[in-house]
């Protein structure tokens, strides 16, 4: 399939390259990551232009590789009227998310406690396959989970009133009903809160090395005002809850789209017109996910604090532990675009892409005004992550949104051929990163060779002016889940 | 084995692809297969049962179900399972009857790996083939 580069770090794939493509589809990425991009990019972004009421483009971010329906770093907003929801473009772990706190903490510090804080959090934070947390509620408890997201865990004194300032949409979407989930949803997900998950989650304790700083007023505002400052970054989504949703509704849009009379080349991409029953079952379902898994980040917040606490000896407000950010990067959101001119209502999917807007957005909490919304890009256990700023070159370029993430360039199968756990845990160890882990297996598949260079995706999206890069920050403790 | 782990697709994720002579064994394969994506076959001992039983309008996504009522088992019971009796009936609709034996997970006597969030629809296949069936299936992680 061809792509023409149409100008610095965007390439073209022509509506007339597949049959039912009903916009063109665009990828953002250097000359480098355009070279190193996966054919599945290709075949599920151009599969993705195919969905009825797409504006505009069809989009994947540098980060992009092949995911299953979209491709992962892909991007893409249907009219609400006339255009479809698909959970194949949100994906399964709903409002899989970043959170980046600060502490007034620095590397020397933190280093002589390094291990016992990272095994306090690894015992605070359950990871793995089937954990459970610490929390234990009831079916009504639960259902004000799905509607108050961390704003109901802050009342419960899991966090601190400002806390909810810190989060995307303030940590709680209105419109959640969890009329709309099954009774099955709400089992496997209900003693889930407070866990990490496990693949490509993690928990990490980084710092902010000299020369990481690429705006300094931005990144004091943000309260990285320190040398040699230690933050903390997890990420982590909705867990077995909203795996359980996507599930639901994967099943329930295969004979819906029958019934709309759609046709979609991959059934993974699963469709229902947003405006149908259907399609608001799942939006309002979907919420609900999004929601818990902000108190799912918002339950951990309240572990980090409390392990901080205990090791250093100081309350959490004087350790200065607040929120930096709190970002969704597998989400759909209802957003208002101009398209041709004209403002429109649009189903913005993000599939690992991260919201990106602009200083001055009405949606933005006050503090954020003046300077952007936060962007969390997090890299592999060994590169590090970035802190960038929401531009409103992203308003007119990608409906918002930026990338999320590194993006894998090898397949788990293997990276597991190529290293092992233990040989990457010591290795790590030797470039100064304590991990601890919950499978040797797990860890394996997620070396850094397995990743793009997340430097590489960061520049790509700075250069477009999507986002703007502020801070570097490199790992120096991590919990793998 | 009857099954085997794909590395050329879907790289974030897992891809299988599983054999066998009747519906029965593909099926069991599959499972045996999601099963070892999550942790070591052999730290798990069949001394758990649970019954299963599961409709659906075609065999694709009866077997669909069958591996999505396996995962929704990790989370809502702590159960990972590996050995099963299957029964598949194929008729106006089709129909599994099964039991699968397993244990609750436990860190300290298996060895786990990674968790499964969802079975897929990408690239997913239950085909007839001169030997029996083959499916081919890519699990989110």
């Amino acid at each position: 399939m061809e792509a023409k580069k149409i100008a610095e770090g965007i390439w073209e794939v022509p509506r007339t390259a597949k049959e039912g493509m009903l916009v063109p589809a665009r990828i953002y990425a250097t000359d480098e990551l355009f070279k190193g991009m996966d054919q599945g990019v290709f075949e599920q972004v151009t599969n993705v232009a195919c969905l009825p009421g797409i504006q505009k483009y069809a989009l994947c971010m540098p980060d992009g590789h092949w995911g299953y329906g979209f491709p992962i770093g892909g991007v893409a907003a249907m009219d609400t009227r006339t255009g479809v929801i698909s959970p194949g473009g949100i994906g399964f772990d709903i409002n899989c998310g970043m959170r980046l706190m600060r502490t007034n903490l620095t590397e020397p510090e933190v280093k002589p406690r390094l291990r016992e804080l990272v095994d306090r959090l690894f015992q605070a934070v359950p990871s793995g396959v089937g954990t459970k947390g610490f929390l234990r509620l009831n079916d009504a408890e639960f259902r004000e989970v799905m509607v108050q997201g961390a704003q109901g865990m802050i009342r419960r004194g899991f966090g601190w009133p400002e806390d909810a300032e810190g989060i995307e949409n303030f940590g709680r979407i209105a419109g959640a009903d969890p009329a709309k989930v099954s009774a099955k949803a709400t089992s496997r997900g209900i003693h889930q809160l407070g866990t990490l998950g496990s693949g490509n989650h993690y928990l990490e304790i980084q710092v902010v090395y000299p020369g990481n700083i690429y705006e300094v007023d931005v990144a004091k505002a943000l309260g990285i005002d320190r040398e040699l400052q230690v933050v903390v970054m997890f990420h982590c989504g909705s867990r077995g809850f909203g795996h359980q949703v996507g599930t639901d509704y994967l099943e329930i849009f295969g004979p819906a789209m029958k019934r709309y009379g759609i046709t979609i080349p991959d059934r993974e991409l699963a469709c229902a017109p947003f405006a149908s029953p259907e399609g608001q079952d799942y939006f309002k379902a979907m919420l609900c996910a999004a929601n818990s898994a902000f108190a799912n980040r918002q339950v951990i917040t309240h572990r980090v604090r409390e392990v901080f606490s205990d090791v250093f000896k100081r309350d959490a407000r004087d350790l200065g532990l607040e929120i930096i950010y709190d970002v969704c990067h597998n989400i759909a959101k209802v957003e208002r675009y101009r398209v041709n001119g004209e403002e429109r209502e649009l189903v913005v999917h993000r599939k690992g892409a991260t919201r990106s807007f602009p200083p001055g957005h009405p949606e933005l909490a006050e503090r954020y005004r003046a300077i952007g919304q936060p962007v969390i890009i997090g890299g592999s256990m060994e590169t590090g992550s970035y802190l960038l700023i929401g531009t409103a070159k992203a308003m007119e370029d990608s409906f918002g949104s930026t990338a999320h993430g590194s993006g894998r360039t090898m397949s788990r199968t293997a990276a597991k051929k190529k290293v092992h756990g233990r040989d990457l845990l010591q290795r790590m160890e030797r470039q100064g990163i304590y991990v601890r882990t919950a499978s040797f297996a797990g860890l394996a598949e997620e070396a850094g060779m397995a990743y793009k260079d997340i430097s590489a995706v960061v520049d790509a999206v700075h250069t477009l002016g999507i986002s703007k890069k502020v801070v570097r920050l490199q790992p120096i403790g991590n919990i793998k889940g | 084995m009857p099954y085997r782990f794909l590395e050329e697709i879907a790289i974030a994720d897992v891809a299988f692809e599983a054999e066998g002579r009747t519906l029965a064994e593909v099926f069991e394969a599959a499972a045996l297969a999601l099963t070892e994506t999550m942790v070591e076959l052999d730290g798990v001992s069949p001394t758990l049962s649970r019954l299963i039983s599961l409709r659906a309008e075609d065999l694709e996504t009866l077997l669909f179900r069958w591996l999505a009522e396996l995962i929704y088992l990790k989370d809502a019971a702590c159960l990972l399972f590996r050995r099963f009796e299957i029964t598949i009936r194929e008729g106006t609709e089709c129909e599994l009857e099964a039991t699968a034996w397993g244990d609750q997970i436990n860190y300290e006597t298996m060895s786990l790996k990674v968790d499964v969030k969802a079975v897929t629809y990408h690239l997913f296949s239950l085909t007839k083939t001169p030997h029996g069936w083959r499916a081919q299936v890519i699990l989110d992680i």
